[in-house]
């Protein structure tokens, strides 16, 4: 019936050609989000750019420096220590959440009735507050009363150890975060279409084949999407590190985001921890864009 | 007919080894649980009980009576429902008037929208703390609402759903003289409430869960959320792992509880907010 009213009026309604009308609507339905967006998103983002060349306190009053806090970034021994840590746990946590997240998408769908109630035991402590999350580990791998020491006859300080600490980090995010991972693969293994594996089946090909030839490539989009969406997320680790350790023993765990921190809240300086934000901001610009081109911001509206 | 015994027997394990595997990671969770129901003096038994026995509720009587928590669940429900209220209205108009209206500068501002997804608000958290500070918001429940809500995710996932609502359907209402507001609200929001609380339970267990922001913009002890608020207790207690665990326990249970009720939605709201529907 739309259709034949629209047929009748043809061309240009008249309800479209109202043109300052219409725009004062679409202005009244934007503005509520585009000030939060510009207020709180992009100022702030712009804003950090140019106090990184001033010498600002935390309450932001500082004068112009040129390139003196990029200089002494480059020459500050913990600058490199943090990025070096921050890149020491996403080696430990992106690869083996994303190896562990797929292998038991593939287990996890081949079961029929226990399906629902598993995938819950592994999303569960997805949907946790960090915080609790650290209590709770901090209770599990407690030296003397926790569970693990106990039924592994070790006495290990977990988060206390400079060689087990930023390991004991990352066990932590991934066994808090795989559930996601889960979720993912399992949608991209379920989007596989069946014929292609029936197809398959009557070629003759062997199990192997048909993962190496049907699953593989039609899992990989998801599985870089997975890698990217975690490096993103990993560089800016802060709370689990924060919470577990404080960034020790000896600066073990110190990570950039800590870092910043540290420089803003206890340090006061504005201007210095500005550059450290920029660097973030750089990394992490430049991995998104990567992340979209692969998984395709583009794509998304197809 | 061998062969298949051993397949079977295969499957039959790897079955095993699957739900063996989901217990043991959900093993925690219930360790928390079972600590939270012992008396301090039994928390640190060894070997360790694995049931509470007898069922001790004293560590949830004490952190009620001795701790500012009832504060701190108050603060992180209202600044979690507001959060989660505005996200969703703030998102349905900005997201109808960028699918279905004109107006100028249109496209820049939906490619900026996209841009802000790759913009990590922890990178600006300095800045945001001289505004907020600036604007005498520190330690307030604005404080805490405001930076959540500049999140572009709902509005470009809304803006996806309006895209493939059939024209005709809204513009069948605009002949019958609804305004473009009538139509988004009796057309569009009712054609798909499915993704409306799937992001609202999303965007809720995430403004719940969230600690960096909250963390950052309170430090007086009665306006933090409860994940802040919880690092609070455990440090005040030392080794009293009954009541930290009872705060875990009650920090956790609305997500918990919002999880396990509508598992669907979440998993759908997680698919959409990963941009893959």
């Amino acid at each position: 019936m739309a259709r034949a009213t629209g047929k009748i009026l043809s061309g240009e309604p008249r309800w479209r050609t109202q043109g300052l009308f219409r725009w004062l609507t679409a202005l009244l339905m934007i503005v509520g989000f585009v000030l939060v967006y510009f207020f709180f998103l992009i100022y702030p983002s712009l804003r950090v750019l140019q106090l990184s060349f001033t010498n600002a306190d935390i309450a932001g009053k500082g004068v112009f420096v040129g390139l003196a806090n990029y200089a002494r970034l480059l020459q500050d021994p913990n600058f490199w220590n943090a990025l070096w840590n921050t890149l020491y746990f996403i080696l430990l946590t992106v690869v083996p959440n994303t190896l562990l997240g797929f292998i038991m998408a593939l287990l996890v769908l081949r079961l029929r009735r226990a399906q629902k109630l598993v995938l819950a035991a592994f999303f569960l402590p997805y949907v946790l507050p960090v915080s609790v999350v650290t209590n709770l580990w901090i209770w599990l791998l407690d030296q003397n009363f926790g569970i693990i020491n106990y039924l592994s006859q070790s006495s290990i300080a977990w988060f206390q150890d400079p060689v087990f600490a930023m390991p004991a980090v990352a066990f932590v995010t991934i066994w808090w975060t795989v559930g996601f991972n889960i979720l993912l693969f399992m949608a991209a293994l379920q989007n596989v279409p069946r014929e292609l594996y029936e197809a398959a089946q009557l070629d003759g090909a062997t199990s192997t084949q048909v993962f190496r030839y049907i699953t593989w490539p039609m899992v990989w989009p998801v599985t870089s999407l997975v890698l990217l969406l975690q490096l993103i997320a990993q560089f800016k680790i802060f709370d689990q590190v924060y919470l577990l350790t404080g960034g020790g023993p000896f600066d073990k765990t110190m990570v950039v985001l800590l870092l910043l921190y540290r420089s803003a809240f206890q340090q006061q300086q504005g201007g210095y921890s500005s550059t450290i934000g920029v660097v973030l901001l750089v990394v992490i610009l430049l991995t998104s864009l990567v992340q979209a081109r692969y998984s395709g911001l583009g794509r998304r509206t197809s | 007919m061998n062969k298949s015994l051993f397949f079977r027997l295969l499957a039959a394990s790897a079955t095993l080894l699957t739900l063996l595997f989901g217990l043991v990671w959900v093993f925690p969770v219930y360790w928390m649980l079972v600590t939270s129901l012992k008396s301090d003096t039994d928390t640190t038994l060894l070997p360790p009980k694995l049931l509470p026995s007898p069922i001790d509720f004293s560590a949830y009587t004490y952190i009620l009576a001795n701790s500012p928590i009832l504060r701190w669940y108050a603060n992180s429900v209202i600044t979690s429902l507001v959060i989660t209220a505005l996200v969703l209205v703030l998102a349905l108009l900005c997201a109808y008037a960028l699918s279905q209206l004109e107006f100028p500068g249109k496209p820049w501002l939906y490619w900026i929208i996209l841009a802000g997804f790759m913009i990590p608000f922890q990178a600006s958290i300095v800045p945001l703390f001289m505004l907020m500070n600036k604007l005498g918001l520190v330690n307030s429940y604005a404080g805490i609402v405001l930076p959540q809500l500049a999140s572009p995710i709902a509005v470009v996932i809304y803006k996806q759903f309006f895209d493939q609502v059939p024209r005709d359907l809204g513009d069948a209402a605009r002949i019958d003289g609804a305004t473009e507001f009538r139509v988004l609200f009796s057309v569009y929001l009712p054609m798909n409430w499915n993704i409306t609380w799937a992001l609202a339970i999303v965007t809720f267990i995430a403004a719940w869960n969230n600690f960096f922001w909250p963390f950052i913009v309170t430090n007086s002890i009665p306006m933090m959320t409860i994940p802040v608020g919880i690092t609070q207790v455990q440090s005040a207690y030392g080794i009293a792992y009954a009541k930290t665990m009872a705060t875990a326990v009650m920090a956790a249970f609305p997500t918990v509880v919002a999880y396990l009720l509508f598992q669907r939605r979440v998993t759908e709201g997680i698919m959409a907010t990963a941009g893959l529907k």
